[in-house]
């Protein structure tokens, strides 16, 4: 009895390791956020809107933005 | 320890980016910067308005592009790095580099491929300059549209689990996110702005290669995240032989 309890253990694959979500969060808010404002910067600045004054960003990235599908002008 | 971990992932889906984004910047200044060349060709031809360069094409094509194309690798490395750490053990029993690699065309997906085929990359020249505001707003939309139904099929695949098995889930969460991505694509506005006579080739090219950049920029990254988390993850198939070892070795001479 006791070995047919045993048994079908070892035929369960091991657990998936899981990252807590609480470990997560804070880095995903942080660096997620900050790297939403570089993807703008790529892919919107002095386009539609414009934090900054100016053409310079939107004629650097320009071959970029077009060629990575962003509307540019 | 936890933390940590979503740290080292972080940083290495950024070096990851930075990797996959040096491809792709030396794909898009071979195959990408003749439709460029070629859609400014036409603005040049059909504007009286020759303004001052800011920045020269030489420039542009080069630097230029390789900071647009390497700031977009490392922010969208980092990024799909985080939905990585969500993901890693709630999609299915999948290791690391199986988890990066569906993470990572999930990404493609629904971050550029599906909003392409409703609003494709454009050339210089091929766009009214007067819409910019219009094509923004419409194209932001739709990735956070298909970002946002890509997130809720996965979460109705695995309600679905449970009861219909992996597979059935699976289909069945794949064609609620296909019907529901058809419906708003018939309901947004299209944007259909290309001059008569725009050369048919180089608009055809141009988006051809931006296809082809992007998909060179998410599948490398793919395999080269997928390759570094597993060592941060799972650094026993690496590593095993030595201190397994070296341990069998230490405890036979006690």
């Amino acid at each position: 009895m006791a070995h047919s309890a045993i048994a079908p253990a070892p035929l369960s694959p091991p657990a998936v390791l899981k990252l807590p979500i609480r470990a997560i969060l804070p880095w995903a808010a942080f660096f997620g956020l900050l790297m939403l404002v570089l993807l703008y910067f790529v892919g919107a600045e002095q386009g539609a809107t414009s934090l900054l004054p100016g053409a310079g960003v939107h004629e650097w990235v320009h071959d970029g933005r077009h060629l990575l599908g962003f509307p540019c002008h | 320890m936890n933390s940590l971990t979503v740290r080292a992932l972080l940083v290495r889906g950024m070096l990851a980016g930075v990797a996959a984004g040096l491809l792709a910047f030396g794909l898009a200044y071979l195959i990408g910067e003749p439709g460029m060349n070629a859609g400014i060709a036409y603005e040049d031809a059909h504007t009286h308005e020759h303004g001052m360069e800011l920045v020269s094409r030489a420039l542009q094509s080069t630097a230029g592009l390789a900071t647009a194309v390497l700031v977009f690798g490392t922010a969208v490395g980092g990024i799909t790095a985080l939905a990585f750490c969500f993901a890693l053990g709630r999609i299915g029993r999948f290791g690391a580099r199986a988890t990066a690699a569906l993470v990572a065309a999930g990404a493609f997906a629904t971050v550029y491929l599906v909003p392409f085929l409703k609003y494709p990359a454009n050339p210089p020249g091929a766009n009214d300059p007067a819409t910019i505001g219009k094509r923004t707003t419409l194209y932001f939309l739709m990735i956070a549209l298909t970002v946002l139904l890509a997130l809720a099929a996965v979460l109705l695949g695995r309600r679905l689990a449970g009861r219909w098995g992996n597979w059935n889930a699976t289909l069945a969460a794949a064609t609620a996110f296909l019907v529901m991505i058809a419906v708003a694509m018939a309901f947004l506005p299209a944007v259909n702005e290309t001059p008569k006579d725009f050369p048919a080739t180089a608009l055809w090219q141009f988006r051809l290669a931006s296809l082809g950049i992007q998909a060179l920029l998410w599948s490398t990254f793919g395999a080269v995240f997928g390759y570094l988390a597993e060592r941060v993850l799972e650094p026993k198939p690496a590593t095993d032989a030595v201190p397994a070892n070296a341990e069998r070795t230490a405890a036979a001479a006690h």
